[in-house]
């Protein structure tokens, strides 16, 4: 249908112009979910009536003139660790399997207040801790480029969805690439914002201090759009910062020239697949032909981000899983003797294995003897990995490299080999560490025809230069192409 | 350094994670452990000796706000998500074993 080829910018404007209901728009991505969820499995939650019912009303409203923003009446997906009122949020584990939070998380919030309609609850890895989105307690996702290969992660459901026209655009949450990495894999436009730009709060925690909640879309004005929707400040989350410059889509018409770009020689080293090597190279010169300064730069410490996160996350997720203690929600255990034990069972039985390998590790790290060694000494390094940053933010406008070191792997090929799929998160930790806004747009197709993610990186808070520089290649880049339909 | 991760220590971190691991598990914890360790070590090639550590990327204070109280009526439903429930409770095991 051709409904399903637009972007949700475009959709928007044709229901505000009357063209289209949002019954309509309901029905069609519904029935395209009904068609396609056998194949690639984005979904964990679709509750057909309630989305109908919800359709129904929010063009009741559009009717009465009392929704006016741009994406008014679209079907957004949210990934499944953002908490929704009344609807299962399960983080993709069987710990949550029966958790119905009984509110919506701040971004939720924004989305119903700009008349989105939720269309449902995507897959993930489970508590967003991996790059494949196979770690989740409910089943695999599939690429749509390729369905032995994943989607990537942990956002992956959400990135799937979008690149196979299962909705609109969506939600992720990115603690280490998670939603950058499989918009990457999926050929569609992921952005994680600055740390505080959107609000936190009903996001189930795994890294704290790292944890955004980002846009993943088909292009990057809708991309813009979607920031625009969801960057509000939240007293509910205390990290969530007051801003005035949260008019992204308005930012899009400027040229690129004066943009000075870097790309960290660091980047491009040992490590990085030739093809996506060449693609990102190419993508720098279709930003010089269109007059921005660019040069290659050394960024350094970029082999310290995967460790120094890697200690930071496993020892915040070793805190924040705490809380799954088998009393006030979630699964607890059938047969125990003791409270002390209940707990114990429930989170073993509770939890998939690479959560608890991270909360093991995570406990370790942070256990009397190891902190000052491990954990500190990791915050020290992001210390020093932001200092980094700001100095060749000094210099430069926007940093340019590849989102990920290779294209989508085969389903399997991750978990096999832990270490590699911990490196595979090489070029997007550091923007985590350093609080930093980053986006990945498609920048071309390898030989076996898998997406290739160029990821530019911006200032603190500098979400509009982002925007607008990835929006001018977008442009010069032509318009990406689907997936290819397959029965 | 070899990092070697021995039995007493996995049942440490098991007590400290509270988390009851198989034998298999606990073996691929080790291991897992171990090679993490091993890898993370690399961090002590710099030198940080001066380096204040960064906990929270914004500058930042204490964020205060007013504490009022607002009414809200979602007991039934916070109870709807225990695994049991009793008399409007969460309802827990003995926590206290009896004297002998």
């Amino acid at each position: 249908m051709e409904l399903l080829g637009w972007t949700a910018v475009e959709l928007g404007a044709r229901i505000k112009a009357g063209e289209i209901r949002v019954t309509e728009a309901a029905e069609a991505v519904l029935n395209r979910i009904e068609e396609k969820e056998a194949l690639y499995h984005c979904y964990l939650t679709v509750d057909r009536e309630r989305v109908m019912a919800q359709a129904e009303q929010l063009q009741g409203r559009l009717d009465k003139g009392e929704l006016t923003g741009s994406l008014a009446g679209v079907p957004i997906a949210v990934k499944d660790n953002i908490c929704t009122e009344g609807i299962r949020t399960t983080c993709g584990s069987r710990m949550l399997e029966n958790f119905v939070p009984m509110y919506s998380a701040g971004a939720v919030s924004c989305l119903e207040k700009a008349g989105m309609l939720l269309i449902g609850k995507t897959n993930l890895d489970e508590f967003a801790m991996g790059s494949t989105t196979e770690t989740s307690a409910y089943g695999v996702t599939r690429n749509p480029w390729d369905i032995s290969r994943v989607p990537g992660g942990s956002s992956g459901g959400s990135a799937a969805a979008v690149a196979a026209q299962e909705c609109f655009a969506a939600l992720g949450s990115d603690t280490g690439g998670s939603v950058r990495q499989p918009a990457s894999f999926c050929g569609v436009v992921g952005m994680k914002p600055t740390y505080g730009r959107v609000s936190r709060y009903g996001l189930v925690a795994y890294g704290s201090s790292l944890d955004q909640i980002g846009p993943i879309t088909r292009d990057v004005t809708d991309c813009a759009a979607l920031l625009e929707t969801i960057a509000v400040h939240d007293s509910k989350d205390s990290t969530s910062v007051k801003r005035e410059d949260g008019s992204f889509l308005s930012a899009l018409k400027e040229g690129v020239e004066g943009i000075r770009i870097g790309i960290p020689g660091d980047y491009l080293a040992e490590g990085l697949d030739a093809e996506v090597k060449a693609a990102i190279l190419k993508a720098a010169q279709v930003f010089k032909e269109q007059g921005a300064f660019l040069e290659e730069f050394d960024l350094g410490l970029t082999e310290y981000a995967i460790p120094a996160y890697y200690t930071i996350a496993s020892a915040e997720a070793s805190s924040n899983l705490e809380r799954f203690d088998g009393i006030k929600y979630g699964y607890r255990t059938k047969e125990y003797k003791g409270l002390h034990q209940m707990y114990k069972k429930s989170r073993s039985e509770g939890f998939g294995t690479e959560v608890k390998q991270r909360i093991m590790l995570g406990s370790f790290v942070l256990s009397a003897g190891y902190y000052d060694a491990y954990y500190l000494k990791a915050l020290k390094v992001k210390a020093l990995i932001k200092k980094t940053f700001h100095q060749a933010f000094q210099k430069y406008d926007v940093i340019l490299g590849p989102t990920a070191p290779s294209t989508a792997p085969l389903l399997g090929e991750s978990l096999s080999n832990p270490m590699k799929m911990y490196l595979g998160d090489i070029y997007t930790v550091a923007a985590n560490l350093a609080g930093l806004p980053a986006i990945s747009l498609p920048c071309g197709l390898d030989t076996k025809g898998l997406p290739i993610g160029l990821q530019l990186t911006g200032d603190s808070f500098q979400e509009k230069k982002l925007l607008q520089t990835a929006y001018i290649y977008e442009k010069a880049r032509g318009v990406f192409p689907l997936p290819k339909e397959r029965k | 350094m070899k990092h070697i991760i021995d039995d007493e220590m996995i049942e440490y971190v098991g007590i400290l994670a509270k988390l009851e691991l198989s034998d298999t598990e606990k073996e691929q914890a080790k291991q897992d452990i171990e090679q993490m360790l091993d890898y993370i070590d690399r961090l002590g090639e710099l030198d940080t000796e001066d380096v204040e550590p960064l906990s929270h990327v914004l500058e930042m204070n204490n964020v205060f706000r007013e504490d009022v109280v607002v009414p809200d009526d979602i007991k039934e439903k916070m109870l709807d998500n225990a695994p049991a429930q009793k008399d409007g409770m969460f309802m827990v095991p003995k926590t206290l074993e009896q004297i002998s």
